[in-house]
């Protein structure tokens, strides 16, 4: 057993709940076995880090509607395909003679637009400051290369108003703040939330160890208002000034609707003017109507809820009949909670 | 030359078609004969096996379509202790599809077929409307050695389990080549009968052995462990993946444990043949990576743990899904 594991172990302090963000540390968290090695003291619980997790079924639904035009192929990330709107899922859609095409990358777009130049290809654009700057290059090469019948339909948000937002409930005692998106917005992204709220955020690399070491720093500052990070061969306090600026060439702040939590002012991504030729409609997408009425999304999103604790969870709701976005993605704490049989962990 | 229509029509293209393709790479006796049906030697404890491909790229790094379909079915034989000896194979072609693309395929198949001593005895060929494509199924025999029994119904608790190699490869190898990255991954698509072989020969008491395909090691261990009411550990640190592999998952998200392979397979022995057992297959061809993964446990337990390199245990499940490339 490494040193890390006993000092967590030995934490003889008042019960602290950690959160992480972001959805690969919540893989890594339950890959690595991790849960099992912790006290009952340390509670981990995950955040808002998933973007499709987070996504409203008012947005699934405008892309549902997009796949049935004759003219029109919805383009999207695999993650998302299976993810219920307000009646199916985008799959659901593809199966019913939709246009849905999955890719890698966005920037297989350009490849689509120029073999098929009669289509219109909108990609689904969701994600946070990591994927934000993909969609930025992805237009500004369209741009270049004079492809109109690109298009995308944005779902984009960002992290501080969202953990701001989770500060505020009270209920976290620190945060494992999300690995990529700092690559792109540094570390001092979240120090005046450290600040404000006097809670540790802790920036690390997505391995078993540096979680640990994560989570030892988290106990060790707990009531403390710091930023510590544990990631520095590529996450620098500014972050990375190239890709903010490919995003803020492209992209201004709006309002943003988060499944089962509702708007938060400046929360989201949106076209700049003079790029709203290539918006597919993402305005007014804000509604967030759960398939199934039992769904506890939301709850489970913010923390509130342990997976397990949801009435649907292993019974109605499972990866092969998904009832919400948190037991589709590979990054859900649902998914992950059924799969390695701890929805009450 | 491109496949048409009238190659499907069963009259003369279609022969002339078998016959330069296919007949004259698969050539042995009982195929000569062109008959309606095969008639080989038999009378002992038959295996039958049959399994179709569809794979794109139909070449990729380390194999190809035809040299899938005849490992597929030769190692679905293997795995329930026979020697496989006959092969069919049914050819779905789509028009346009070109001969030389064929010829390949048919080469390979019969290089494959003999580096695994058995014969391709019959076939099929159906052409269909489509953009070039092709699709292969092969069904095989094998014979049983009298009194050779296994399945997860044989296992034991305190069986050690055996993987003949590293993980992922054949699914990396294909992804990579459909997304376009170069990388020096490849298929470790292979015929697994020497090694499978070795273990009898060195008296390895064999529980049961199950090839690692679609759905990885995660989906092979889970039927195992509800099949037979024992729960599996595996050690993470023991499982054999490649650093480049383990790069590719890294970047994509993937789980090895999940990812098909189609030269891999896992075998449950007798605890007091283990060492004997893991020399047998590093020393067979396809298995000089061999390792010891873990064991069988008693009933008290259920499904797959695996024992993280931290000292953590977590629940190893099936494949859900498609096992996509995660976003961000």
């Amino acid at each position: 057993m490494t040193g890390l594991v006993r000092a967590l172990r030995e934490y003889d302090g008042p019960p602290v709940r950690l959160m992480e963000v972001c959805g690969t540390h919540t893989a890594s968290i339950a890959q690595n076995g991790i849960r099992s090695l912790l006290p009952p003291s340390i509670q981990l619980v995950s955040g808002p880090g998933c973007p499709v997790c987070v996504t409203v079924t008012a947005y699934l639904d405008r892309l549902i509607a997009l796949s049935r035009r004759p003219d029109t192929v919805v383009v999207s990330f695999g993650d998302l395909l299976r993810v219920p709107g307000s009646r199916e899922s985008l799959a659901g859609a593809k199966a019913a003679g939709g246009q849905v095409q999955m890719v890698y990358s966005p920037m297989d777009l350009l490849r689509l637009a120029k073999e098929k130049p009669g289509r219109i290809f909108v990609f689904a654009a969701v994600g946070f400051e990591t994927t934000a700057p993909v969609y930025a290059m992805l237009l500004n090469r369209a741009k270049e290369e004079k492809l109109e019948n690109i298009r995308l339909l944005t779902s984009l948000k960002t992290m501080p108003p969202v953990i701001d937002w989770v500060c505020r409930q009270g209920t976290v005692d620190g945060f494992l703040a999300p690995g990529h998106v700092s690559v792109v917005t540094g570390s001092r992204i979240f120090e005046p939330l450290a600040a404000q709220y006097r809670l540790p955020f802790a920036v690390a690399g997505f391995s078993g160890e540096t979680i640990l070491a994560a989570l030892c720093t988290l106990v060790k500052y707990r009531g403390q208002g710091r930023v510590v990070n544990l990631y520095p061969s590529v996450v620098t306090g500014e972050g990375n000034r190239r890709a903010q600026a490919a995003v803020e060439e492209c992209f201004v702040p709006c309002d943003a609707a988060w499944r089962g939590i509702g708007v938060i002012t400046g929360s989201g991504l949106q076209l700049r003017e003079e790029y709203r030729a290539f918006d597919a409609g993402s305005d007014g997408l804000l509604e967030d109507r759960e398939a199934n009425p039992a769904c506890r999304c939301a709850q489970v999103l913010m923390g509130e809820l342990l997976p397990g604790g949801c009435p649907l969870f292993g019974a109605v709701c499972t990866p092969n009949t998904p009832q919400g976005a948190c037991m589709v993605s590979t990054e859900g704490s649902c998914y992950h909670a059924f799969l390695n049989g701890g929805g009450s962990q | 030359m491109k496949i048409t229509m009238a190659h499907g029509s069963g009259g003369r293209e279609t022969s002339a078609l078998i016959e330069a393709l296919f007949a004259s790479r698969f050539d042995n006796p009982a195929l000569a004969r062109m008959e309606d049906a095969a008639v080989v030697e038999g009378a002992q404890r038959l295996a039958l096996t049959t399994d179709s491909f569809v794979v794109t790229p139909l070449f990729f790094p380390g194999g190809d379509i035809g040299r899938l379909a005849v490992c597929g079915t030769v190692n679905d034989l293997l795995m329930s202790g026979a020697v496989p000896r006959y092969l069919t194979c049914g050819f779905l072609i789509e028009e346009g599809a070109d001969t030389q693309v064929l010829e390949r395929i048919a080469a390979s198949m019969a290089q494959t077929a003999r580096e695994a001593r058995l014969s391709i005895v019959a076939g099929d060929t159906k052409v269909v409307e489509g953009k070039g494509g092709v699709y292969i199924n092969t069904a095989g025999v094998g014979f049983v050695p009298q009194g050779r029994e296994l399945g997860a119904a044989c296992l034991q608790k305190g069986d050690v389990l055996l993987l003949s190699g590293p993980l992922g490869d054949h699914h990396a190898a294909i992804l990579s080549a459909r997304m376009g990255i170069e990388n020096a991954i490849r298929s470790d698509c292979a015929p697994l009968g020497e090694g499978v072989f070795a273990l009898f020969d060195a008296g390895v008491r064999v529980r049961a052995m199950r090839d690692v395909t679609r759905g990885g090691l995660a989906t092979v261990l889970n039927e195992w462990a509800d099949r037979s009411g024992y729960a599996v550990h595996l050690k993470e640190e023991a499982l054999p993946v490649s650093q480049e592999v383990r790069a590719f998952c890294g970047i994509l998200g993937l789980d090895p444990l999940t990812m098909g392979n189609e030269g891999k397979f896992v075998a449950a022995v007798a605890p007091q043949d283990v060492s004997r057992a893991l020399s047998a297959l590093r020393s067979a061809r396809y298995c000089a990576e061999a390792a010891v993964i873990g064991e069988i446990s008693g009933a008290d337990e259920a499904g797959v743990l695996l024992h993280t390199r931290l000292g953590g245990i977590r629940r190893v499940p099936p494949l859900y899904g498609e096992g996509l490339p995660r976003i961000c």
